[in-house]
């Protein structure tokens, strides 16, 4: 019986190493592809990365978005999207407060985070090299996670002001 | 298609403005693998003949930047820079950690080859549309950190534009250079990532003299495929492993050896290498890390080891300076070797120099010859404009915008160590070259041979890539698996383990390749190539081999004080040990290579040439 759970995320502590980018295309792709992998690590400026993944908010407003229904919420709380409906229209990207969804390099199909049914894969190669940037929680839906749906660029500029001081309002 | 590759090179001609693709034969593949290898090889194809009379600084140059089949799939991603070099005069394979390499195989290139000469400041944007040629006039003149700044914004957006709708794009992987590429100074590196240098070399000057101010990609694709894909996966996890048990390293990456060096093995370089000991205990990591640390734990694509530290520094003087570490080679290199013994200058001028991406190590040891001409009352207040006393941090930041401008006499120091010290020999008619702590026109890495306890004898001395620290020669054998295979597969040397990677290379791409096979073909294939191109240098400086593939005359004065007080490297181990990794190689005594070992490596085509070098 799958349970809800959720990837929380520490910005501070991401080394950006990508490998879970590398880990969660392994995964879905059965290689490696930083553009396909489902969380991404952006980096506006070196040392301030990144990662950027669904956050499942708790009104989906991508799901809402879906012409084609092609969107729907797992027990996990992910997202899952059908591959067959989907049209490539790019509006779930539009409606995602943090632009997290992309279309596929390949067949330009919607590709959102899948939590991997539950045990993703993204959260464990990351424990194992004790960053613990991503971090597996389980609690249900509430309404926190909407907060880190949002554009790296605003969240770089946040961390620039962390680890820079003053300086971090001129880098990015 | 062979494995490991993306199977093609992005070609750029600045000159005539035509980009075209290029595919390399698997036999060329295979026998020169990438990066540091393939580079060798491409040079003496299309400059082979000319050599000499090819200016490093001229647009008959080549830039280089390759990756090798394994980068970006074994951990530890880099990208090596070569080209003819304008400190050698022979080839050097320079590699820097990056996106950069990663992203060009996603967009499906294993290197960008760039000739001729732009009539103004460009950049290259490369996707997997293609390479193109934009105007880089807005960046020209512009530190590191504005380029990387602008370069990301301009080409997210216009990415952005090309293709809208498709969700966001990661920022592209850029090498670029700083003010002192621009300017051609010797010593100037390609830099990437801030802080991240690919410094000897001086290729951030071959750049400049294309006026190609950066190179960006972005790629959509997945790394190539390889031959045993599940044997792949399996081998990624264990060295993974590996790196991260390596928990010291991990914490405090290379910038330990600041304390542990100096203070173990007497090796880090005093003053212009006139010590290699203090007594100084400020200079340790933790002095770097509790102050100015701004990320403990900071890695490149694909890397679990994050050697490298983000620094910056919030508060006094040097508010708002950013940078690594430093690692050792810096701490070093802007910290003992100019008298400097506190982590808040050392951490200051390692900015500085990235910044105006100046290669730490080069452009320090530079730096720190003038200090020492000041010193001796050679140089003076007259020649400099103001005085240069050890210790000076103000005076060194000044120093180094001198020569990143080639403003005064920073215009005779931006020709690096050994060119300045002819110079200067010659306009105050005093022999300075004594000073000058270069081998083959290449300044020494932070490791010196004196106290016997960390580079050996020759380390510098017989390598084709002279005082180049992560390529110093032993035995002929041992080293080729170290360096010429890392530079040529392109991965980093820290996360290189033996066993794993030959299991990881024949895995990638198929071949059989082992340590042996390496260590006796392709190792010796590629530096015997190297020294080929070395020894015909040209067209200011030609390496004479019995005088120059030596130690700098400074390695042979005994170190004045420590615990190694009164030892000097022992010029008869020199000696011996030159000759015997000539011949374990198939060179004769003065390191030309011999007609059979050519002929056994596959580089009969060299014979003309070199036969002309036996007779001189």
């Amino acid at each position: 019986m799958k349970e809800p759970i959720w990837i929380f995320r520490d910005f501070l502590k991401c080394s950006g190493c990508r490998r879970c980018e590398l880990a969660c295309s392994l995964n879905h792709e059965g290689w490696f592809w930083p553009e396909a992998s489902r969380v991404r690590v952006f980096m506006p400026f070196p040392g301030l990365e990144v990662p950027h993944l669904c956050a499942q908010c708790d009104d989906y407003p991508c799901v809402k978005s879906c012409p084609v229904e092609a969107l729907r919420v797992d027990e996990t709380t992910a997202v899952l999207v059908d591959r067959d409906k989907c049209i490539g229209c790019g509006r779930c990207i539009e409606a995602c407060p943090g632009k997290v969804p992309f279309l596929y390099p390949k067949d330009g199909k919607a590709t959102i985070c899948d939590l991997c049914g539950g045990d993703p894969q993204c959260v464990k190669v990351c424990n194992e090299a004790g960053y613990l940037a991503l971090q597996l929680v389980r609690e249900g839906q509430n309404v926190n996670r909407k907060l880190f749906s949002r554009e790296p660029i605003e969240v770089a500029k946040e961390i620039a002001l962390n680890l820079f001081g003053e300086k971090g309002t001129e880098v990015i | 298609m062979p494995r490991g590759y993306a199977g093609k090179l992005l070609e750029v001609d600045l000159s005539r403005e035509k980009i075209w693709e290029t595919t390399l034969e698997e036999r060329i593949l295979e026998a020169f693998f990438g990066g540091r290898g393939l580079a060798a090889k491409i040079l003496w194809d299309r400059l082979g003949d000319i050599w000499p009379q090819v200016d490093p600084l001229g647009p008959e140059n080549i830039f280089l930047a390759l990756t090798g089949p394994l980068t970006g799939l074994y951990p530890g991603t880099r990208i090596c820079c070569s080209g003819k070099s304008p400190l050698s005069n022979g080839v050097i394979g320079a590699t820097a950690s990056s996106e950069f390499a990663s992203e060009l195989k996603t967009a499906g290139y294993d290197g960008v080859i760039v000739s001729g000469r732009a009539s103004s400041p460009i950049y290259l944007l490369v996707t997997e549309d293609g390479g193109e040629i934009r105007g880089a006039d807005h960046l020209w003149g512009k530190t590191g950190e504005e380029t990387i700044r602008i370069l990301n914004r301009e080409i997210s957006e216009e990415l952005e534009r090309r293709r809208s709708n498709v969700g966001l794009y990661k920022e592209p992987g850029i090498i670029y250079i700083g003010p002192a590429g621009e300017n051609r100074i010797r010593t100037a590196a390609v830099m990437t990532k801030i802080c991240h240098a690919a410094g000897y070399g001086g290729y951030g000057a071959v750049m400049g003299s294309k006026n190609l101010k950066a190179i960006a990609v972005k790629g959509r694709g997945p790394l190539p495929e390889v031959e045993a894909p599940e044997t792949v996966r399996i081998l990624w996890r264990e060295i993974h492993s590996n790196l991260i048990s390596r928990e010291r390293f991990r914490r405090w990456g290379t910038g330990y050896g600041g304390y542990s060096v100096g203070a173990e093995t007497s090796s880090e370089p005093v003053l212009n290498w006139q010590s290699e000991w203090h007594d100084e205990r400020g200079l340790g990591g933790p002095r770097f890390e509790v102050p100015y640390w701004a990320k403990r734990y900071w890695s490149d694509f694909n890397c679990t080891l994050n050697c490298m530290k983000l620094s910056c520094i919030k508060a006094g003087r040097w508010k708002g300076d950013i940078t690594d570490a430093p690692d050792y080679e810096m701490q070093a290199y802007l910290g003992p070797n100019l008298g400097i013994f506190n982590a808040e200058d050392a951490t200051h001028l390692s900015a500085v120099f990235d910044n105006l991406g100046l290669s730490g190590i080069n452009s320090g040891n530079t730096m720190a010859f003038a200090a020492e001409l000041y010193q001796r009352g050679i140089l003076t207040k007259e020649d400099l404009g103001f005085e240069l006393r050890w210790g000076d941090a103000e005076a060194f930041t000044k120093l180094a915008l001198m020569i990143s401008k080639r403003e005064g006499i920073g215009d005779i120091l931006a020709e690096g160590t050994y060119r300045a010290a002819l110079k200067i020999s010659e306009l105050k008619g005093i022999d300075v070259t004594p000073y000058a702590v270069h081998v083959k026109g290449v300044e020494v890495g932070a490791h010196g041979t004196r106290s016997g306890r960390d580079m050996n004898p020759i380390g510098y001395a017989a390598s084709v890539q002279g005082g180049d620290h992560t390529s110093s020669t032993r035995d002929g054998y041992d080293d080729m698996r170290w360096s010429v295979f890392n530079d040529s597969a392109v991965v980093c040397g820290f996360c290189s383990y033996d066993r794993l990677i030959w299991d990881f290379a024949r895995a990638v791409t198929g071949w059989n390749i082992t340590r042996h096979r390496w260590c006796t073909e392709h190792g010796p294939r590629i530096v015997t190539l190297q020294q080929v191109l070395l020894l015909l240098g040209g067209p200011d400086i030609y390496w004479n081999p019995e005088k120059d593939f030596d130690n700098p005359p400074r390695f042979y004065e005994p170190l004045p004080e420590g615990p190694y007080k009164g030892k000097s490297t022992d010029r008869a181990a020199v000696e011996m040990m030159k000759r015997n990794y000539y011949k374990v190689l198939g060179w004769d005594d003065r390191g030309i290579p011999k007609r059979e070992m050519l002929e056994r490596l596959g580089l009969e085509y060299l014979e003309t040439t070199v036969s002309k070098l036996r007779k001189t």
